[in-house]
């Protein structure tokens, strides 16, 4: 099916393009991008105009909790949600039931995102089996089977010479170990940033310092192994200093940033306890917040992610102390950063655009989608005056746990093309099976 | 009237609410002095005590205000009940509260407990100690037995002692002091101080000795003795000779100086044996000012009037 988006207002940074044009797509492929381009007999056009048109976006770390825990999400209902979302590509953390730290799980979960066929699933590996921190997982085995990156995601690696282990290890296949800092003799019981939100709610506090120091750590091991370092869900000021120090010193480190830890903080946390607040890391204070914000605008914190962490209702709808960490976000990504950064001017397209598409493929070692003739046909069609209401029935995903929930927001995907195939139209997953 | 549905904390209550407490109290104190100890005030009103955590003063302190003011209760929790099989608190409240119940007294280990159940209930909900959050009616007897002593409130100076961190006691007299005009100061060991004292606008400091000869109430917190593990603080010894009140450290304290403590004591911890039982002492009121506090915060939140003697 070949499609000519017309009239689009098209933004990507890598060939300089933030202009209307049209683009014609087909055979899974860009063909051509131009200004009043004909349309080819069979190929239906797509009125753009208004719209923009951008790199297909990805979000390189979410939960799909498949195997193991279906009930929350699974790789098809996960699917959804990205592609509802304006997604093309994510990458699934490792800690499902069993852990994904053999060939044989990264391959069933390319071969589900393959029979949903709707976004490309990029599966992460574990670095130690079962994310237990004592022996290295089978890296190279996920390597051969399509692993795009090496994480315990949902703990930090504690033991430094473990990590140092991993990272000499995974440095041989170009690809990158992602880390969750979190030293756990620090963050110990710790359900809530600590300080005036742990002092406020009675609860044991998860200092900023049990990130930083593991941030710290990281760093210098990757100076001693020339392993490629990516600093996952970074949460406090202190830390991203640490990675503007690192990058200044010409280290391969990246990090991410949630939504949740730019335009959310602990005083939003109120004597109800809403749980859907409670993260891991934490929210953390107002002033962390909008250093994040200043760091993601100016370019110090690589890529976008919403650590997208499914949960069911009886997980969250309990006491604080008790209910799980996280917070879904593939739907609401795109949205609040319209609504709370380009729409304001905070932040340009071509800014998001890098944060969203561009530099999460480049982090993963993914092929680059441009747009330009011969690219893959991995897009995203925004309208950015679009208005939702954030509520359960707004999810595909399985899982309703959004700290969002509520808000109004304006800007939103209403198509997505993956290999040419339309999978979003006109904000209804299209998915079409193989 | 007050000016809140449920006593969940001290930091939703005015000077006003807190006032009305405890003169309500101070005339049911004349109850307690009777031979036959009961009013009909809730006669005919269901009172469901929910304690998921053990706990026998403040359950039992709870029981008898509810017994001395005729209304009909229920205890709930423990080992035997539903709550610690696995059911969801969601459940177990929505299932008492189709039991058409008034009113829920509930203790619990995990803070934040109070507020779901009134996410599940039209009853009145009373904090009785969650996590390490807040106690109200522990904070609202304090203040009766300090304003009892001292005929007010505002301008006192009151150190609390010991194990900050871990306390809901701390977390809700800090409060309810400053609402009423007092001035507070914390004294604990570093690992046991708490992470935002200016949360609370007052000072910290670990040195006692520094602090307790300006004091009018020198308030000794419990050490949770499970806490050793980890080793906040070295050694039973060396806690009692830094933070511990023994005669020494009294008889540096105003004349008119007194001393608190919410129980279980550790005698020889925190609080030597024969400071707990000297005249300064007001820990034996504390337990009296209990039950008179428990008795008018339920007969004010179920709709009662300030005249609850004659009710
Ligand atoms: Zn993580």
């Amino acid at each position: 099916m070949a499609f000519l988006l017309r009239g689009a207002h098209v933004v990507d940074p890598q060939v300089a393009l933030d202009c209307v044009r049209d683009v014609l797509i087909d055979e899974g492929r860009i063909q051509a991008v131009g200004e009043d381009l004909a349309r080819p007999a069979g190929a239906e056009a797509i009125d753009a105009r208004g719209k923009y048109l951008v790199p297909g976006l990805v979000d390189m770390h979410v939960h799909f909790r498949d195997p193991g825990f279906e009930y929350k999400e699974t790789i098809e209902t996960g699917s959804r949600a990205a592609t509802h979302g304006g997604f093309t590509d994510v990458a699934t953390m490792p800690n499902t039931d069993p852990v994904s730290d053999t060939g044989a799980e990264i391959r069933y979960q390319i071969d589900r995102a393959h029979e949903a066929g709707l976004c490309h699933v990029r599966p992460i590996g574990a670095l130690t089996r079962a994310e237990k921190g004592e022996s290295l997982a089978e890296i190279g085995d996920m390597v051969v089977e399509g692993a795009a990156a090496f994480s315990d995601d949902g703990h930090g690696v504690q033991g430094a010479g473990m990590m140092r282990t991993c990272m000499e290890y995974v440095s041989q296949f170009g690809r990158v170990a992602i880390a969750h800092c979190e030293v756990e003799s620090l963050t110990a019981h710790g359900v809530i940033n600590e300080g005036r939100a742990s002092t406020r709610l009675g609860m044991f506090g998860w200092p900023a310092l049990g990130e930083e120091l593991e941030i710290y750590r990281d760093i210098e091991l990757c100076k001693l192994t020339g392993c490629p370092l990516h600093i996952a869900h970074i949460s406090t000021a202190r830390g991203l200093e640490l990675v503007r120090a690192a990058k200044a010193e010409g280290l391969p480190v990246t990090c991410e940033v949630c939504p949740h830890h730019l335009f959310l903080c602990e005083d939003d946390i109120t004597d109800t306890y809403d749980t859907n607040l409670k993260m891991n890391p934490p929210l953390r204070s107002a002033a962390d917040a909008a250093a994040l914000v200043e760091g993601l605008v100016d370019g110090s914190i690589d890529c976008l992610v919403t650590d997208h962490a499914p949960h069911a209702p009886h997980e969250k709808n309990c006491e604080w102390e008790i209910a799980f960490f996280g917070t879904i976000g593939l739907e609401t990504s795109l949205p609040l950063m319209l609504t709370n950064l380009v729409g304001p001017q905070k932040m340009s397209w071509s800014r998001l655009v890098e944060a969203m598409a561009v530099a999460p493929r480049e982090i993963l070692r993914l092929e680059p989608v441009r747009l330009e003739a011969g690219s893959a046909a991995d897009l995203t069609l925004i309208d950015p005056t679009a208005t939702i209401e954030v509520t359960p029935d707004y999810f595909e995903s399985r899982s309703k746990n959004s700290a969002f929930l509520g808000c109004t927001l304006t800007g939103v995907a209403t198509d997505v093309f993956v290999n040419g195939r339309r999978t979003l139209t006109d904000g209804v997953v299209t998915s079409q099976g193989r | 009237m007050l000016s809140v549905k449920h006593l969940i904390d001290t930091t939703s209550l005015t000077a006003d609410d807190i006032t009305q407490i405890l003169d309500t109290a101070r005339s049911f104190s004349e109850v307690n002095k009777r031979a036959i100890k009961k009013v009909p005030a809730l006669r005919g009103r269901t009172i469901v005590n929910l304690f998921l955590e053990p706990s026998t003063r403040t359950k039992s302190s709870f029981e008898l205000a509810e017994k001395r003011l005729s209304a009909d209760s229920l205890s709930m929790g423990g080992a035997t009940s539903s709550v610690v099989k696995g059911e969801s608190l969601a459940d177990t409240i929505e299932t008492i509260d189709a039991m058409s119940v008034d009113m829920f007294i509930c203790r619990a280990k995990l803070a934040g407990t109070p507020h779901k159940i009134c996410e599940h209930t039209d009853a009145v909900v009373i904090n009785a100690g969650d996590g390490k959050h807040q106690h109200p009616t522990q904070a609202l007897l304090d203040l009766y037995t300090i304003r009892e002593n001292f005929g007010h409130l505002d301008g006192l100076k009151v150190a609390l002692v010991g194990d900050l961190s871990h306390s809901r006691v701390c977390g809700s007299l800090v409060p309810a002091l400053k609402t009423m005009g007092a001035e507070v100061t914390l004294v604990g060991p570093p690992t046991f101080q708490i992470a935002d004292p200016d949360y609370f606008g007052v000072p910290q400091t670990s040195d006692l000795d520094s602090v307790i000869a300006d004091m009018d109430v020198v308030y000794m917190l419990r050490v949770q003795l499970e806490r050793m593990e980890g080793a906040a603080i070295p050694s039973r010894r060396e806690y009692n000779r830094l933070w511990g009140l023994d005669m020494s450290r009294v008889d540096r304290m105003r004349p008119e100086a007194i001393i608190c403590h919410p129980g279980p004591m550790n005698r020889g911890m925190e609080i030597n044996a024969d400071v707990a039982d000297c005249a300064r002492s007001r820990i034996l009121a504390q337990v009296n000012a209990g039950v008179l506090v428990r008795m008018a915060a339920m007969y004010l939140l179920l709709g009662g009037e300030n005249n609850g003697v004659s009710a």
